[in-house]
């Protein structure tokens, strides 16, 4: 235990309290509450906005996708190649963010990108691509792109978890394939299926180096614009700020934690 | 081992006749059925009983609808229901695994199939009541799976079953993943309701006291085929096949010759059952209830190998000159009196026992 908690001490713990008492401290270390001013500020509710949508979309679209694929892929039998392959692949996948990703769907969308020179040969042309730099459309395409397998690989155990004995008596009581799903398998997954999508909401709603290496112009987002406020050498004394809208990230990640933990504990319970 | 003896079942009861004939089933060239045939007459109780791997709960799979045979054909009530889907064959199951429905109470899980046939709410409520009264689970009526013991989920899974009134009841290993005392206690459960509410049931075990302790009649199979079906004592003090005598219960192969329908064995002679093999040569299947043992030289000499003390009764095994090994049932009051090493004598009981060639 004590590895666990001297890592979440100096990874977590001090990092959070650091922005906890940094976001109601003044330039001269005296206590303030003006850095919470900076929240109601266009540009970070703005900012605030729009990650919660861009967050959401990809994160109910991820879920619903990946939640697809990941019965599709429990349909494989356990241990064979497909299976396995997949989640290896999706394992990967998942992972694969920041500028490693951000320059991948540039070489392969951007206006000389591969794939929009193919397309444009055969007659469908993705235009300028200039909406790959655009967050509510290329943010999008590119968050799902490790959305879908994060998805995938923490809600395939759910899926797992049903047993083929649920669907056989949900059929011996008189139910059809809809029932089944409708009454039994449906309800028992949702506070998973919920859970993982709250998880991909936070995954996408603090990622921030894929959407910084791709938007460089503004900062639409509200890690950017905390990025931008802590590391910003035109206007100084903005640090302080900086962890008010961190504290204000914090505390969206929180809430959502708490129910993803609870609908976790509640599946589990049901899944034992 | 201990059998109740279950009491025959009541005809005028409300079971319907069960007719399987000639099912095949075959799963990559191996036949987990190769031409069952067996017949389930209303209200009867019948067990499947087998090794691993017999075809028992393929059978049982696929009078549930839950498996589609190669060939054969299935009848209730007279009526061929081989093409008809599970969900309207009007039958109640209860499986090896637990399998409530985790998300609902045990009330809810009872509902479930009473739902399902368009019951109204009070109807419902009332009909499950019913069932958890008979299964002896009402005060659990509002916990959730995860709240009752092993014991009690297969219970309500029995209500569950029963509750929507099923034509034919399987109950596919309800008591495997239970602990010994649950285990027995639930068996005399489900016989006792089983003859209460007078469905017609077909029972899959690999446990043999389970099958003898609860059937009115129990089938035994062996690769994918029934080797016998008959009362419980018919099996055990009967049997038709090697098989048959050395699954069910102990048995001793002992060598022997038969003559006139009778067989010279342990310096005694006992009669042969029918179908039994003849010569000078064969060997002859004795239970260990069959034989008795006394301290001391005789007809039949042999030597104390070891003696257990089995709770109910004491076993003493002695191997005789010709190096056969011979297990014998003794009074558990008795078991002291031997002891490793010991020369006794054995001489058979006088009762039949089936004869097979060496």
């Amino acid at each position: 235990m004590v590895p666990f908690f001297a890592y979440t001490t100096v990874f977590l713990i001090v990092p959070t309290a650091v922005v906890v008492i940094g976001a109601f401290l003044d330039a001269d270390n005296r206590f303030t509450l003006g850095n919470l001013e900076a929240l109601t500020e266009p540009s970070v509710v703005r900012g605030l906005t729009q990650s919660v949508i861009l967050s959401a979309v990809t994160s109910l679209v991820g879920a619903l996708v990946g939640g697809v694929l990941a019965y599709a892929v429990s349909t494989a039998r356990e241990g064979s190649v497909t299976r396995r392959f997949f989640t290896s692949l999706c394992g990967v996948l998942a992972q694969f963010g920041g500028v490693a990703l951000a320059f991948a769907f540039i070489a392969s969308f951007s206006a000389q990108g591969l794939l929009s020179v193919l397309l444009g040969r055969v007659g469908l042309g993705t235009g300028s691509g200039l909406w790959l730099y655009e967050w509510d459309r290329g943010l999008v395409l590119v968050y799902l792109y490790f959305q879908i397998p994060l998805m995938l690989i923490v809600f395939l155990p759910a899926v797992e978890g049903l047993r083929p004995q649920w669907r056989e008596a949900t059929e011996t009581l008189g139910g059809t394939t809809w029932t089944y799903w409708r009454r039994v398998a449906g309800p028992i997954l949702m506070p998973s299926f919920v859970g993982a999508a709250l998880l991909l909401f936070t995954n996408a709603f603090s990622a921030y180096s894929t959407a910084k290496a791709l938007v460089s112009q503004a900062n639409p987002l509200l890690p950017l614009q905390i990025g931008s406020s802590l590391s910003s050498e035109v206007i100084l004394g903005q640090e302080n700020a900086g962890k008010a809208m961190a504290l204000e990230m914090v505390l969206v990640v929180a809430v959502v934690m708490v129910l993803y933990a609870w609908l976790d504990r509640r599946a589990g319970r049901w899944m034992r | 081992m201990t059998s109740t003896t279950p009491a025959p079942t009541d005809p005028s009861t409300r079971g319907i006749a069960v007719q399987l004939t000639e099912l095949r089933r075959v799963y990559g060239g191996v036949a987990a059925l190769d031409g069952l045939t067996l017949h389930l007459e209303p209200g009867e109780l019948v067990a499947l009983l087998g090794p691993s791997g017999c075809g028992k709960t393929t059978a049982l799979r696929c009078l549930a609808g839950l498996e589609d045979p190669d060939s054969g054909s299935i009848e209730v009530g007279g009526r061929d229901i081989t093409g008809v889907p599970t969900n309207k064959r009007d039958m109640g199951m209860v499986f090896q695994a637990y399998s409530l429905f985790p998300h609902m109470t045990a009330r809810q899980n009872v509902e479930f199939g009473l739902e399902l046939r368009g019951r109204d709410r009070s109807a419902r409520r009332a009909r499950a009541g019913e069932m958890l009264e008979l299964v002896g689970l009402s005060v659990h009526a509002d916990k959730y799976a995860h709240q009752l013991s092993g014991g009690q989920q297969q219970r309500v899974a029995l209500a569950r079953a029963l509750a929507i009134e099923p034509q034919v009841l399987l109950l596919d290993e309800p008591l495997s993943a239970l602990d010994a005392k649950v285990r027995a206690q639930l068996r005399d459960e489900i016989r006792r309701i089983q003859l209460e509410v007078g469905t017609t049931t077909l029972f899959v075990t690999h446990d043999q006291e389970e099958a003898l302790a609860v059937a009115d009649r129990v089938g035994v199979m062996s690769v994918g085929r029934l080797e016998q079906v008959a009362p419980p004592a018919e099996l055990y003090s009967a049997p038709r096949t090697p098989f048959v005598a050395d699954f069910v219960g102990l048995t001793n192969r002992l060598r022997a010759r038969v003559e006139d329908g009778r067989a010279q064995v342990l310096g005694g002679s006992i009669p042969v059952l029918p179908g039994s093999a003849d010569g000078p040569e064969a060997v002859v299947l004795v239970r260990p209830e069959g034989i008795v043992v006394e301290p001391g030289d005789g007809p039949a000499p042999a030597t104390v190998v070891s003696a257990s003390f089995l709770g109910g009764h004491g076993r003493v095994v002695a191997r005789t000159p010709e190096g056969e090994e011979v297990s014998v049932q003794v009074a558990n009051t008795d078991v002291t009196r031997y002891r490793p090493g010991d020369r006794v004598h054995l001489a058979p009981r006088g009762d039949a026992a089936l004869a097979v060639a060496d």
